[in-house]
């Protein structure tokens, strides 16, 4: 039931995901972030497995930060990006994967906006537009009580105002 | 007697000394001066940066290095052991944050990094680190911190504090100087950094770097024009006070 969607602009990238998080039917929390900030300028998106989520999502946010105080320097997009890719593909042949869908997006000073797709499978795929979300065809499931909304620019991360579905109560 | 007590670390001496770590605070001795000042709302860490080759890209040897975003520290001695016990203390501060969901307090890292060197000090085949270290930064509550390890791994609180060659001397001075109006407000106390490493370092301002944490703000490192408008300042009031010493004198 979870839902993740990016699109990259001109000189920005959106992204929203939803805030539910869920046991089977039971909504458990509808104020869940699903967005992890990586840096100034990157977010990072997760979904999938209970508990899996958070902690592979906070292990590279802290590992990206380590890179910043070891270099200076922030990681660029493309880097935090295959770097969250190999990490994930490392531990899919272990004793314990992690099964998480993520979207990173970020702001690159000499590249520009940039949306990644990144499945449990550890594919990488650089998209205009892309989500992760529920059933065979990633059905976007409207009736979710709200969504956060982010866009990073030039000036770094922005919250927007949360999406609330009308007649979703 | 020495001799036959300081090959290994790990040996006392009949007298109880550990020669080896002695031997590393010699050479930390050695290291180019470094000094660290605990003011009210900032802490400063002032260095000598030492002359570089002609050939050498001026681009400075970084001796004084975030640990993170409100943690920071300067060296004395090996710069290559400093390198290790950086980034090692760069590690536990992410790590820390991982597990704890909040930024380390400055004693936590000290207490970390004084812990390695001490380990490294009753340990089989390996030596001592050959440093010390200035830790400077403010806590989660806002209190600004400043902390000198050295390489047995002891660690002390200081109001402010000089590690490396001329120390004692560099000490000696902020013993007399350091008083509450000196650190009035954050430029007096960045000056007195000043005036204290200009006791001891050649040809003043552009042998000396200097690095400031202000609340809830990154390090920021002074550029050298910054550091020569506060010298003038410093030496312009020199002057002043001889000024008024010699009229005193006349009346």
């Amino acid at each position: 039931m979870e839902y993740l969607i990016g699109i990259q602009g001109q000189d920005f990238v959106l992204v929203a995901a939803d805030n539910v998080a869920a046991h089977s039917i039971v909504k458990m929390k509808q104020d869940q972030d699903k967005m992890f900030k990586l840096s100034d300028k990157i977010l990072l998106l997760c979904v999938g497995e209970a508990g899996d989520t958070v902690q592979f999502a906070e292990y590279i946010q802290k590992n990206i930060q380590l890179y910043k105080m070891r270099n200076g320097y922030e990681l660029s997009p493309t880097a935090a990006a295959n770097f969250t890719r190999k990490n994930l593909a490392d531990y899919l042949r272990s004793r314990t994967p992690y099964h998480v869908n993520l979207l990173l997006a970020g702001f690159d000073e000499t590249d520009g906006p940039g949306l990644y797709y990144m499945d449990h499978l550890s594919a990488l795929a650089k998209a205009p537009f892309a989500a992760h979300g529920h059933g065979l065809n990633h059905r976007f499931i409207l009736n979710l009580p709200s969504f956060s909304v982010r866009l990073i620019d030039k000036d770094g991360t922005h919250d927007l105002e949360k999406l609330i579905p009308v007649g979703a109560k | 007697m020495a001799a036959r007590y300081d090959r290994a670390i790990t040996v006392f001496s009949p007298d109880g000394h550990l020669f080896q770590v002695e031997y590393a605070q010699e050479a930390v001795k050695k290291g180019s001066t470094a000094v660290g000042i605990r003011g009210k709302d900032i802490v400063v860490l002032g260095v000598e940066k030492k002359s570089v080759a002609k050939l050498q890209e001026e681009r400075t040897v970084r001796k004084i290095c975030t640990l993170d975003d409100h943690v920071c520290m300067a060296f004395a001695g090996l710069t290559a052991d400093a390198r290790i016990v950086i980034n090692r203390a760069r590690v536990e501060c992410q790590s820390h944050r991982l597990t704890v969901e909040d930024p380390v307090t400055v004693e936590y890292i000290t207490r970390h990094i004084a812990t390695l060197k001490q380990r490294y000090t009753q340990s089989n085949g390996r030596r001592p680190f050959g440093i010390s270290a200035l830790i400077v930064g403010f806590d989660c509550d806002g209190t600004p911190r400043l902390y000198q390890t050295d390489p047995s791994g002891t660690y002390h609180a200081w109001k402010a504090n000089a590690i490396g060659r001329s120390a004692k001397t560099v000490r000696e001075f902020l013993e007399k100087n350091y008083t509450d109006e000196a650190i009035a407000t954050d430029n007096e106390s960045i000056k007195l950094a000043i005036k204290a490493l200009l006791e001891v370092v050649q040809s003043g301002g552009k042998n000396i770097e200097l690095a400031v944490i202000r609340r809830n703000q990154p390090l920021k490192l002074l550029e050298s024009k910054e550091i020569e408008t506060l010298v003038t300042e410093i030496e312009k009031e020199k002057e002043d006070e001889a000024e008024k010493k010699k009229q005193k004198k006349s009346t």
